[in-house]
């Protein structure tokens, strides 16, 4: 089938449906929240992107509306109500302890989602679908795990780590509200490590370095999802009717010798089996940032099952290994191209410019829908 | 490098929105079922392993599990111990199963004989896939190793899927550590089988349970002592003392006495079938356990009465 004729009926089925594609994203600001919007923006069917966030976006966007809203998102249901949004996206969860505080972290996670999700429940919500991207930190790290955890296992352990212990108790908030709210479809996304040549983790910065350390005697598990592969997550999840919880991650678990050995690195076993928790300090202000999450990872690793989420009809584009492949030739690739391309900064008056002012020329067939 | 603008998914999924909005009086969103994709969809959906690939999803190395068949595995299977095997046609060729064997020596070679001996010996040799305590995926050394070779943490999960998932060999030593910190005087009285879990683990999993005898690695390593304050001081499940451990190291762990292997295979046992059909209850866990642990006594003092040499068989 073409592409064109694809988007026809994929139109067609839009105009049948009683209610409009008006989405809300927050963490707009984010990595995923503005990958999801740029990619949304390219479906006409999609009316209405508004994406909420405390900074400005970092991504070019085209019809996506920004509103700048404090860390604790406690205006949004104003938001939702005044543009009758359909659908929540939200992108906004912090899931490495190194890029900001704890308190900082906790705030916007558990905060942050309990305004979103009350936001969402009123009682004359126009709110129909919620997506919420989690990780897969939800089912932390043991010795005594599963080889592949699926989505109905619960963690065996209490949480060890502030994160993890913001991602268990969300998804607990997130899981109240599908039960009290049976007409909204919430779909959970809990996503593996993740690769790829844009997104900043703490294992693409781990395994940036000219030789990556592993702790000695360990060689563990490890499996990756392509940074694509989540937009499309999320993006599947916008357009297909999907409640429930889906692991997200790509098929494959390597070995972490062998994610090290695809990147043309060596394995250097520095880190001791024993006490690696009370090195990580040291290590951190010598410029190797370990996040505490990380620690029990660099020894059991994980492994996830990826099957429920492909039976809906998800097809991964990267497998772990093609994502480390990847990762690899940007690795090499970007020391060349450093400085050639430049950043973007969101400046409001221009935004406001060219989404309102009557001089701006749209280029539009007349049957497709313009944004807002 | 700013990622293409067009849409990620590809082509959009018009199938599914039309399934969706089909019905015209239902609300778009409405949340209704979502039907369980079948054991059949689920098996499709495994990952299939990239022919680039030498380690399985489990970990498994074909590299380093091949040079220890050719080295190690190779000596002491055939020169070493002369093992003998009978029954090998009660290993199925296709589908899940589980064997279930009696367990002993401080370091047991009891699993990479009976891996070993369906590699060899039978007609359609296929891979087995070794259930091992947690105790080592944390410990140093022995955690980057014994997934290479073949080895799985002993989780419900793990066994599950390797058996109705997969559909592959698993094999378990239901008395577990119990076994092989037993001394040398309760050589072949098999200890209690757990608490039955690979029979629930069978009968969940649709596969039929395969019990294994093996005779002579009682022999190959007694245990005269087990010594608690090394054991806890090392870290170590137990610290055994044998004719050669701590004598000689490390290396007196691998060091074993030329004892005669016997590897029988029982027939096959299907739980589903004990039980009367359909997945049993606790007691007839309880029943089919001591059944398939009396088996393999009955067999084990067979064997042993037979044999008219520890060394020669």
């Amino acid at each position: 089938m073409s592409a064109e004729a694809t988007a026809e009926r994929t139109a067609a089925a839009a105009t049948r449906r009683h209610h409009a594609r008006r989405v809300l994203v927050t963490g707009l600001s984010t990595y995923w929240g503005g990958r999801l919007a740029q990619a949304l923006e390219s479906h006409p069917e999609i009316e209405a992107i508004v994406g909420v966030d405390s900074s400005e976006p970092t991504r070019e966007l085209a019809r996506t509306e920004f509103v700048k809203v404090g860390n604790q998102h406690s205006l949004i249901e104003r938001i939702v109500h005044a543009a009758e949004l359909d659908t929540v996206v939200d992108t906004r969860l912090v899931v490495n302890s190194m890029t900001t505080s704890p308190r900082l972290a906790h705030e916007n996670n558990v905060i942050g989602t309990m305004n979103i999700l009350a936001a969402c429940a009123g009682p004359e919500s126009p709110v129909r679908k919620f997506v919420f991207k989690s990780s897969a930190l939800y089912y932390g790290c043991e010795q005594d795990d599963p080889a592949f955890f699926t989505e109905e296992m619960r963690r065996p352990h209490s949480p060890r780590t502030a994160i993890e212990r913001d991602v268990v108790e969300v998804e607990e908030s997130v899981s109240e509200f599908t039960l009290k709210r049976p007409e909204v479809a919430v779909t959970l996304l809990r996503c593996a490590n993740v690769l790829g040549p844009d997104v900043q983790t703490a294992h693409t910065r781990m395994l940036s370095l000219p030789a990556v350390p592993m702790v000695l005697g360990f060689d563990p598990r490890y499996q990756f999802v392509h940074e694509d592969d989540v937009v499309r997550a999320l993006e599947h999840a916008v357009f297909h009717h999907t409640p429930g919880t889906y692991n997200v991650a790509a098929d494959g678990v390597l070995a972490l010798s062998e994610v090290i050995g695809l990147l043309g690195k060596r394995p250097v076993p520095v880190l001791p089996p024993w006490g690696t928790g009370a090195l990580a300090a040291p290590l951190r202000r010598l410029g190797l940032r370990i996040p505490d999450e990380m620690l029990n990872l660099l020894r059991f690793g994980r492994g996830l099952d990826n099957r429920q989420l492909k039976a809906t009809g998800f097809h991964y584009q990267f497998t772990t290994r093609e994502a480390v492949l990847r990762f690899g030739e940007h690795l090499r690739l970007h020391p060349v191209k450093r400085g050639a391309e430049q950043g973007y900064t969101y400046e409001r008056e221009v935004e406001e410019f060219l989404r309102w002012s009557p001089h701006v020329r749209r280029e539009r067939k007349d049957d497709e829908p313009l944004g807002l | 490098m700013a990622p293409d603008r067009t849409s990620l998914a590809g082509t959009p999924p018009s199938q599914d929105i039309d399934d969706v909005y089909a019905d015209p009086s239902s609300g778009a969103l409405d949340v209704e079922a979502v039907e369980e994709p079948s054991p059949e969809r689920m098996r499709e959906l495994l990952p299939a392993l990239e022919p680039e690939r030498r380690i399985t999803d489990w970990g498994r190395s074909e590299r380093i599990e091949g040079l220890l068949d050719r080295t190690l595995v190779e000596f002491f299977y055939r020169y070493w111990f002369r093992c003998e095997v009978e029954g090998i046609e009660n290993v199925p060729a296709q589908g899940g199963a589980l064997l279930v064997s009696n367990h002993s020596g401080a370091l047991p070679p009891d699993a990479a004989v009976i891996a070993r001996a369906i590699r060899e010996e039978h007609p359609e040799p296929r891979p087995l896939h070794i259930t091992v305590e947690h105790f080592f995926k944390g410990y140093p050394g022995f955690s980057a190793l014994i997934p290479k070779i073949g080895c799985v943490p002993a989780h419900p999960a793990n066994v599950h899927r390797l058996l109705y998932d997969e559909r592959e060999l698993v094999l378990v030593f239901p008395e577990g550590r119990k076994g092989t910190e037993k001394p040398y005087s309760q050589r072949y009285r098999l200890r209690r089988f757990g608490r039955g879990g690979f029979v629930e683990a069978a009968a969940r999993a649709e596969a039929k349970v395969v019990p294994v005898c093996v005779v002579g690695a009682e022999e190959a390593m007694p245990i005269f002592a087990q010594l608690n304050l090394l054991k806890r001081m090392t870290g170590l499940l137990y610290f055994p003392i044998t004719p050669t451990f701590p004598w000689l190291g490390p290396l007196g762990m691998f060091a074993y006495l030329p004892a005669k292997f016997r590897i029988r295979f029982l027939e096959p046992i299907d739980p589903r079938e004990l039980s009367g059909d359909g997945e049993p209850d606790a007691a007839h866990v309880q029943t089919i356990a001591q059944e398939v642990r009396g088996r393999i006594q009955e067999n084990l003092d067979e064997m042993v009465a037979r044999r008219r040499s520890v060394w020669f068989g």
